[in-house]
């Protein structure tokens, strides 16, 4: 008797699994302290990238725990790697959710559709900064959502004005290079809009994960030879698109990317050749001098206890950017201790303190920041904050801004978010809140 | 001698067919059938479900659909990840353009269309064999990716690409909690495994079989290799496309074509090389390998308190998965599920062995 028995197959896996997830419910939570996973990616095609996020997000944790906490509560975080893949991004979730996470910020636009759902559910607040879903503006659906600092609807919003400030755009091609996933397709809508606005002619020139192959892509802008691309990648992807557009001789200077594909590992493996290269930055570059740089290298790099592996990458544009999403976190928590009293906050009154965020120049000033983020505020109807950014432009050795300040014209993007956000409530049978009774 | 067939004589057919002739094995199976419907759902965590047995349980359903193709007919096929996309939007596309619709009756919908596209693929198995089949279903895959990434009618016009499912509700009860979906997709998963199981050792099943082991020979003793092929590629197509619609529904809940890409058709494909091809039993330890095993070594410092930087664990993580690939494949290239049946084979010797 042979036969194969598909039942008791089953059998063994369960009983494996059984043990695996007795072992996850036996590591408790210390009542003592607030949780916050860390979502990173430290290998595969985006790790050049995900690496930096992730060290000035950490670093900022240990920083505020080197402190003494928030209002004397300590931050525990742990990190889960998702290798920018939604399934493990969503297991990550998963595993560190039994530990009463407060505030989850997954540093992929996928991961963060995916979440969306969950995190109502589970009463967790995710926080996209500078990422995520461009409708998730709209609070009174997305109640949990905060796309805070800029959507892509945003940068694309802003590159435009920017382009548009060289000369009038009727007549002109923009091609965008994107990333062929929920990120890189995020702000095509807007462009759409835009171009219908201006009269410019948009050509959309997908390339597919991981994105080290381009030669077809920049083929099609060799012979069309738009007037301005914009470049929407991650990880490999950004600077294989330097060398590509290198290779058919596009001019940098007409290249913009959005903020996530104008940092130091995009333009650096093709050195001098990408002098030119403009992005628009979210509020800040690679600033290295500010209070909060300083403290970093003398709290935990003078003592060994850094994430990064060389101090010189405290304050590379990605590192900062890090470093402010676990500001924003912690500026959260500390808005909803104010509310509910200094002691460990839950997800429901961090959701209240990330609504109700509100960081002036000097706040953020005295936070050792300078002006690496705009002043900002947040409400039901907006859970952006803010929607300002410049050019900033790579000589060769290093980024500097280039523009005066842009800001995303709300004529435009407001009633796009409504639609987008409403069509999602519809979908998913929610009642929208009432943003004039939210206080 | 605990697992020891003696004594238990058959005496009608019907009892020498049945699905599991040995008195130890029907006790087993049934004991762990009420473990899985009726104790699990109430001992299970939360990660679990969620993370580690619906997966799990989902990507056994779709190794099931390909083994029926790969191991049973013999018939490589590299667009499995396809046909759960076809299955996952169609259900997207009837859970949205035919509201109150029934759970069930769009799942089932769901395979009908994969069915319908797997046959069509299926086509040119007639005339291509090995490689060269495999490359054609490659070219499902990429269609398919191609289709659902540009044609903005499937995706409802969504901006993004990314399309998420509605509510899962099933005669008006939600299905929202980790063992609900657990229930729900055991549930699709004990049928489909109980159908497959009798299928394939069924008159249909023999036919696939023939046609894998000599197809000149299987048409010699009046087996039509078209009707054998193409039902193949149907019944497989359709498992497949439910286990995408599940995927998509019960797993992911909002998902983009990436998910389907031609990854997912090598992970499907391995699973059932590793698990053992022609078995429905190797599908689920095949599924339990390639889901359950990179989760546990990712996990396994943490358990063992190692202080290990993130980094490092992820590449340990690759190198050991890998390096046990090699080993079970070296140790016995039949599959995990031929190594589980030499298991019984010495149980049922034991403690005696000749």
């Amino acid at each position: 008797m042979k036969s194969t028995m598909g039942i008791k197959g089953a059998a063994i896996a369960l009983a494996v699994a059984g043990a695996l997830g007795a072992v996850q419910e036996a590591a408790a939570q210390s009542a003592s302290e607030i949780f916050v996973p860390v979502l990173v990616y430290r290998t595969g095609a985006y790790a050049p990238n995900g690496i930096p996020w992730a060290d000035g997000y950490v670093d900022y944790l240990k920083l505020v725990n080197a402190k003494g906490g928030v209002n004397g509560v300590k931050i525990a975080f742990e990190e889960c790697e998702t290798g920018y893949a939604t399934d493990r991004g969503v297991e990550c979730y998963e595993r560190l959710k039994s530990k009463k996470p407060v505030a989850v910020n997954p540093l992929s636009t996928g991961i963060t559709y995916a979440l969306t759902d969950k995190v109502a559910a589970d009463k967790i607040v995710l926080l996209t900064t500078g990422y995520g879903r461009a409708d998730s503006v709209d609070g009174s659906v997305f109640a949990w959502n905060f796309p805070l600092l800029g959507t892509y609807w945003s940068a694309a919003d802003m590159l435009v004005q920017h382009v548009k400030k060289k000369g009038a755009l009727k007549g002109k091609k923009i091609a965008l290079v994107y990333h062929d996933s929920p990120y890189g397709k995020e702000p095509i809508k807007l462009l759409e809009e835009r171009a219908k606005l201006e009269g410019f002619q948009l050509t959309l020139l997908p390339v597919t994960h991981p994105g080290v192959e381009q030669k077809a892509t920049w083929l099609q802008i060799r012979q069309q030879r738009p007037d301005y691309v914009f470049l929407w990648g991650w990880g490999v992807m950004n600077s294989t698109s330097i060398k590509e557009a290198i290779a058919v001789s596009y001019p940098r200077l007409q290249m913009f990317g959005v903020w996530w594909s104008s940092a130091e590992p995009d333009v650096e493996p093709a050195e001098m050749a990408s002098k030119g290269y403009n992005g628009i930055a979210l509020g800040h570059s690679d600033e290295r001098d500010f209070p909060v740089h300083k403290e970093m290298l003398g709290t935990l790099y003078e003592k060994g206890q850094g994430t990064a592996k060389d101090k010189k990458d405290v304050g590379s544009v990605l590192y900062n950017r890090g470093m402010i999403s676990a500001m924003l976190t912690v500026e959260a928590i500390k808005q909803a201790q104010s509310k509910y009293g200094k002691r460990v906050v839950t997800g429901e009154e961090v959701r209240w303190g990330a609504e109700n965020l509100s960081l002036d120049a000097a706040k953020i000033k005295a936070l050792g920041f300078g002006d690496m983020v705009q002043p900002l505020k947040t409400s039901c109807d907006d859970h952006e904050g803010v929607r300002r950014g410049r050019i900033h432009t790579w000589d060769g050795k290093d980024w500097s801004y280039t523009s005066d300040w842009y800001e995303a014209d709300m004529k435009i993007l407001g009633p796009m978010i409504k639609t987008s956000a409403k069509a999602y409530a519809t979908e998913k049978k929610i009642t929208q809140r009432d943003c004039s009774k939210e206080k | 001698m605990i697992y020891r067939e003696t004594g238990q004589f058959k005496t009608t057919y019907a009892s020498d067919q049945q699905l599991f002739p040995i008195l130890q094995d029907r006790i087993f199976v049934v004991g762990f059938l009420v473990f899985a419907f009726g104790v699990m759902p109430f001992i299970g965590s939360e990660y679990l479900f969620r993370a580690i047995l619906v997966p799990f349980l989902i990507l056994s359903l779709a190794a099931i659909g390909l083994n029926i193709l790969v191991g049973y007919c013999g018939q490589v096929s590299l667009g499995t990840g396809a046909f759960m996309a076809i299955g996952a939007y169609s259900a997207y596309n009837l859970a949205v353009r035919i509201p109150d619709l029934n759970l069930i009756v769009i799942f089932l919908l769901a395979g009908m269309f994969s069915t319908i596209v797997g046959a069509l693929f299926g086509i040119p198995s007639l005339r291509i064999k090995g490689f060269y089949l495999a490359v054609a279903t490659l070219a499902a895959q990429f269609f398919v990716d191609w289709l659902f990434a540009r044609v903005k009618w499937f995706t409802n016009d969504s901006s993004s690409g990314n399309v998420s499912a509605p509510p899962l509700e099933l005669f008006g009860y939600g299905i929202d909690s980790p063992a609900q979906r657990y229930l729900f997709v055991l549930a699709f998963v004990c049928v489909f495994a109980l159908v497959a199981r009798n299928l394939v050792r069924g008159a249909i099943g023999r036919s696939w079989m023939a046609t894998r082991d000599m197809d000149v020979a299987a048409e010699v003793i009046g087996i039509r290799p078209m009707m054998a092929k193409l039902s193949a590629f149907a019944v497989s197509s359709f498992i497949v496309g439910v286990a995408g619609a599940l995927w998509a529904f019960v797993y992911l809940g909002s998902w983009e074509p990436l998910a389907f890409d031609v990854n997912r058709s090598f992970q499907l494909l391995f699973m059932v090389i590793i698990g053992g091809l022609g078995s429905i039993l190797g599908s689920f330890l095949g599924a339990a390998f390639i889901v359950i095993l990179p989760l546990m070594l990712n996990q396994l410092p943490g358990w063992l308190g190692i202080p290990l930087s993130t980094a490092m664990i992820s590449h340990i993580e690759f190198m050991v998965f890998g390096a046990l690939i090699v080993f079970f494949l070296i140790v016995e290239p039949r599959g995990l599920a031929r190594l589980w049946a030499v298991g019984k084979e010495k149980l049922r010797l034991w403690p005696f062995p000749h």
